[in-house]
């Protein structure tokens, strides 16, 4: 195991145990000493932390390329820097359009997906959501404990996105498996990484066979009788998208849905606040996705290119630290302090600029449905032991468990 | 006062819609626009002024009236 880092402007280190557990002093010294820095740690990288640099970088998709969007690279080098690890790419020729898509491709690409997660598509998904939380709640709440990780947020993102795509919700643990093993242990262990993602493509290559024979109301069909520019869209970019939709959002909201019980298991006047003003709860959920944010992205520089005095290279890669950028105090007052009704909160949670999460209105109304049944059944409780809970970190952080507790 | 959203910046975040549903729109692929001629009463000049603090792509501009 690598030395931990004892200048971070130089030689950070995202898979630190102690930085993924309590990130934010180290973004604070970033912030304020060296606003980009950079590491040769996990395949090199630089990391903005302010606001404005996340915001500009986001938004600068000509000289920043998403042709891979993994915060670390620890494979061999790929002959395709594909964001996939190279012999996925090369076995499939996909990636996971739109997010791994520049223009013009991403153009089309996200305009086919945005339909189906509107904040008016989503809500016909509200009802099952519903269900599933009370189902997961009915399961423990006799017990008076759950793992607030394992048992609950996780359960939820995973079931959901299974009914969307029309697959069978049994398999919605071997998914969180998956992706847990693509997006988290896999970016330190390219084996388990290269594994994951071969068994996903695998598994939707196959219902993709299945749904061409019979076309159902899923999302998987949505995809093969679209049309681009009057021709059907290429069955491989089916593939890619659907390996998206599998990915992005179960670790991911996964993650916003433990935080947030994270938070209210400490803060009984937030608990009491969201039971006794339930019209509060939209834009807590947004001070929650700020506070709390789980994902960070990457770029890769497209050319030469000198950012603020750094000298970076065509090919090295930039994290897009949102989580970071959630917390500047340049553009939020008191970053540190969870206001639930915070009038002004442009964070980026999902990201900023062409590739804002296309399911991030999908996130929201799980994350609030999900508040929403804890809260009612469960209005008072707090964490079994604060420092027994594990985080998870890197592209994605959040709980990993987490003992609640309830009289 | 009116709002315009400007439509070259919007990234269809929704923040705007969820935060004043009476002054804006949005489309299938979540994109917003002001509604009608984006004219704002005086009872909703706050809510214009917190979809302007909110939009993470700077993407809404108030117009004041002239007038005054």
């Amino acid at each position: 195991m690598a030395p931990q880092p004892t200048d971070w402007t130089t030689d950070y280190d995202i898979f630190d145990k102690g930085y993924i557990k309590n990130p934010f002093p180290v973004w604070d010294e970033l912030r304020e000493q060296c606003p980009v820095a950079h590491t040769g740690r996990w395949g090199g990288s630089w990391m903005p932390t302010r606001y404005e640099d996340v915001f500009a970088i986001a938004r600068d998709v000509e000289h920043f390329s998403s042709r891979n969007i993994l915060v670390a690279n620890v494979a061999p080098p790929p002959d395709a820097d594909d964001g996939m690890g190279g012999e996925l790419i090369q076995q499939y020729n996909v990636g996971a359009p739109p997010i791994t898509s520049d223009p013009p491709e991403h153009t089309w690409a996200r305009k086919l997906l945005l339909p189906p997660f509107s904040a008016n598509a989503v809500a016909k998904w509200e009802p099952e959501t519903r269900e599933l939380c009370r189902e997961l709640i009915d399961g423990f709440i006799a017990n008076g404990r759950a793992d607030g990780a394992s048992d609950y947020a996780q359960q939820i993102p995973s079931r959901v996105i299974a009914s969307m795509l029309g697959i069978p919700k049994d398999m919605a643990g071997t998914f969180t498996e998956w992706v847990r093993g693509f997006l988290e242990l896999g970016l330190t262990d390219p084996e388990l990484r290269r594994a994951s993602g071969r068994a996903i493509f695998e598994f939707l290559y196959a219902c993709i066979q299945e749904r061409k024979a019979n076309p159902g109301d899923d999302l998987i069909s949505y995809l093969l009788t679209s049309e681009v520019d009057g021709e059907p869209v290429p069955e491989p970019h089916v593939l890619g998208t659907c390996f998206l939709l599998l990915v992005a959002g179960i670790d991911t909201t996964w993650s916003s849905i433990g935080s947030a019980l994270w938070h209210l298991a400490q803060h009984p006047e937030d608990r009491a606040r969201l039971i006794n003003e339930p019209e509060l709860m939209p834009q807590a959920i947004e001070e929650l996705l700020r506070a709390y944010s789980p994902v960070t992205m990457a770029r890769i520089v497209a050319e030469d290119v000198s950012y603020n005095g750094c000298p970076m290279s065509e090919g090295d890669r930039v994290l897009m630290n949102f989580p970071a950028a959630n917390r500047d105090p340049r553009v939020f007052d008191n970053p540190d302090d969870v206001i639930l009704d915070r009038a002004k909160n442009p964070h980026v949670a999902f990201g900023v600029g062409i590739h804002r999460c296309a399911g991030s209105n999908l996130a929201r109304m799980e994350m609030r449905v999900a508040l929403e049944e804890w809260l009612r059944r469960i209005p008072d409780f707090r964490l079994e032991d604060p420092e027994a809970v594990t985080w998870a970190g890197g592209q994605v952080r959040g709980p990993r468990t987490m003992g609640i507790v309830w009289p | 006062m009116k709002v315009r959203v400007d439509p070259d910046k919007c990234q269809g975040h929704n923040r705007c819609y969820v935060l004043a549903p009476g002054l804006f729109e949005v489309d299938d692929l979540g994109y917003a626009k002001a509604r009608g001629d984006g004219a704002v009463p005086p009872e909703m000049h706050e809510k214009a002024r917190l979809a302007v603090e909110n939009c993470p792509e700077r993407a809404i501009e108030i117009i004041e009236d002239d007038a005054q």
